[in-house]
């Protein structure tokens, strides 16, 4: 099967390498093998496979790891487009979730 | 060893007792619930009903602590979301085996929906070792949590919080026993997320049921639209005309919901309104082309550009349930997809009205 790609140099993603300590988290919870640890450091070797789903950000301990993630879907960001970013939905209880 | 509780001593006034309980086992945080690892029909059949969008926004068990076999106090525990889809994925996995399940109040939501949202998140997993005593359970201070919850749960503020230690197991459930039988190792395969054809498959229902109702108020409209005529508005001229409109909808609907997800990583184009405007085009030609034609050029003209506006949106949409695109890739792309679909939706119109006189 073709490898499913998507746009290319919009990624939020920013890793700050001084603050890494090497520990490895980023690699073991990226759902899309983002990031590979490297001489102790974590390195971004394919920043065009992020999907911004921040689960590396939110288990680095050191906050090395930075991204906007947020819902990924056309219905969901017109509604924040028209009602504002806090008052975006999924739809509710008849839409996605 | 004390004897399991029946379940009668469990029944309760307004509680029905889950058919998927054997018996309640006793605890030293009080019984445990152990539940049976088999799928029953019903199950499936439930299962395959949310797929296909049928009462899948209640479909969901208690939170709490649930036991498979006769765990103890090493027994490992797995978490999981209390959707109920999500409980049946794991008891089916741990068919055979021992272990503690403990379940978050996800408000019935999946895994990875719920960690982006929060609802699957480091306060409820907390909330949730409190409220069932889990630490009185077992001896050790380890869970299991599925791989996409880490998008919402952190397991160093966890640590920190609770002493409780997050273990990531894999990605997909299915692959938990091997998981458990290799120490708590993952491969590479089982820490990525893909998105293969029965993937895809298996998310059309629902996308496209989600569609039937914005459907409805286009081809209402375009009854409407369809009877403008010299005569100002004219029923008939509307009943003559409105159902190739509707197979213009219709063809853009599939062409979006059906066509461009199956054949995902074959069309062309990163942006996915690309892709929809190439499926549209392909689905659209047949319907104007031979139906359209007793409209003239502008008539079928405006039956593309019906076709391919709903098919390019519905597809710009299909990126919410696609598991590689970023929220940043898909506003990127609604800024020049959304103005070019109203464009044409405009445009559409205009060319339909006119095909009438």
């Amino acid at each position: 099967m073709k490898k499913l790609r998507y746009m290319t140099g919009v990624t939020t993603l920013k890793l700050d390498q001084d603050s890494c300590v090497g520990c490895g988290n980023c690699e073991t919870v990226c759902p899309h093998a983002v990031f590979q640890i490297e001489n102790k450091k974590a390195v971004i070797t394919d920043p065009d496979g992020c999907m911004e789903c921040g689960a590396c950000q939110n288990n680095c301990p050191t906050l090395a790891i930075t991204v906007e993630p947020g819902v990924g879907c056309a219905a969901y960001i017109i509604s924040g487009w028209i009602y504002g970013r806090e008052n975006a939905s999924c739809g509710g209880p008849n839409g996605c979730c | 060893m004390e004897k399991a509780s029946s379940m009668q001593n469990h029944e309760k006034a307004g509680y029905r007792i889950m058919p998927f309980v054997e018996e309640f086992i006793p605890t030293d945080a009080g019984d445990v619930p152990m539940i049976r690892t088999e799928l029953t029909y019903g199950d499936i059949l439930s299962n395959i009903n949310v797929r296909l969008n049928i009462k899948r926004d209640d479909y969901k068990i208690a939170s709490g602590l649930y036991a498979v076999g006769r765990p103890s106090k090493d027994s490992p525990v797995v978490v999981t979301a209390n959707y109920k889809l999500s409980f049946d994925h794991l008891r089916k996995a741990l068919y055979g085996r021992t272990a503690w399940i403990l379940i978050l109040d996800t408000l019935g939501v999946n895994v990875w929906c719920a960690a982006g949202k929060g609802t699957f998140g480091t306060n409820e997993l907390k909330r949730q070792i409190g409220l069932t005593g889990i630490e009185k359970v077992v001896g050790h201070r380890k869970l299991i949590l599925p791989q996409l919850a880490a998008t919402g749960v952190s397991a160093v503020s966890l640590k920190k919080q609770t002493g409780f230690e997050v273990i990531w197991g894999p990605v997909r459930t299915e692959d938990l026993g091997l998981f458990l039988d290799n120490d708590m190792n993952a491969d590479k395969k089982m820490r990525q997320v893909t998105f293969g054809l029965i993937d895809r498959l298996v998310v059309i229902p629902v996308e496209a049921s989600l569609a039937l109702k914005p459907a409805f108020y286009i081809l209402a409209a375009l009854f409407i639209l369809s009877g403008i005529s010299p005569d100002i508005f004219s029923f008939k001229i509307a009943i003559d005309r409105w159902p190739l409109s509707f197979a213009a909808v219709l063809m853009g609907i599939f062409a979006g919901t059906v066509l461009t997800p199956v054949l995902l990583p074959f069309v062309y184009g990163n942006a996915f309104a690309m892709k929809g405007l190439i499926t549209g085009f392909a689905a659209g030609l047949p319907v104007a082309l031979f139906w359209g034609s007793r409209e003239g050029a502008q008539g079928m003209i405006a039956l593309m550009l019906i076709t391919v506006s709903i098919s390019s949106y519905l597809a710009m949409n299909f990126t919410g349930t696609t598991p590689f695109t970023s929220p940043s890739g898909v506003e990127k792309e609604m800024r020049i997809g959304i103005p070019l679909q109203v464009s044409a939706v405009i445009l559409a119109i205009i060319l339909w009205i006119i095909a009438a006189f």
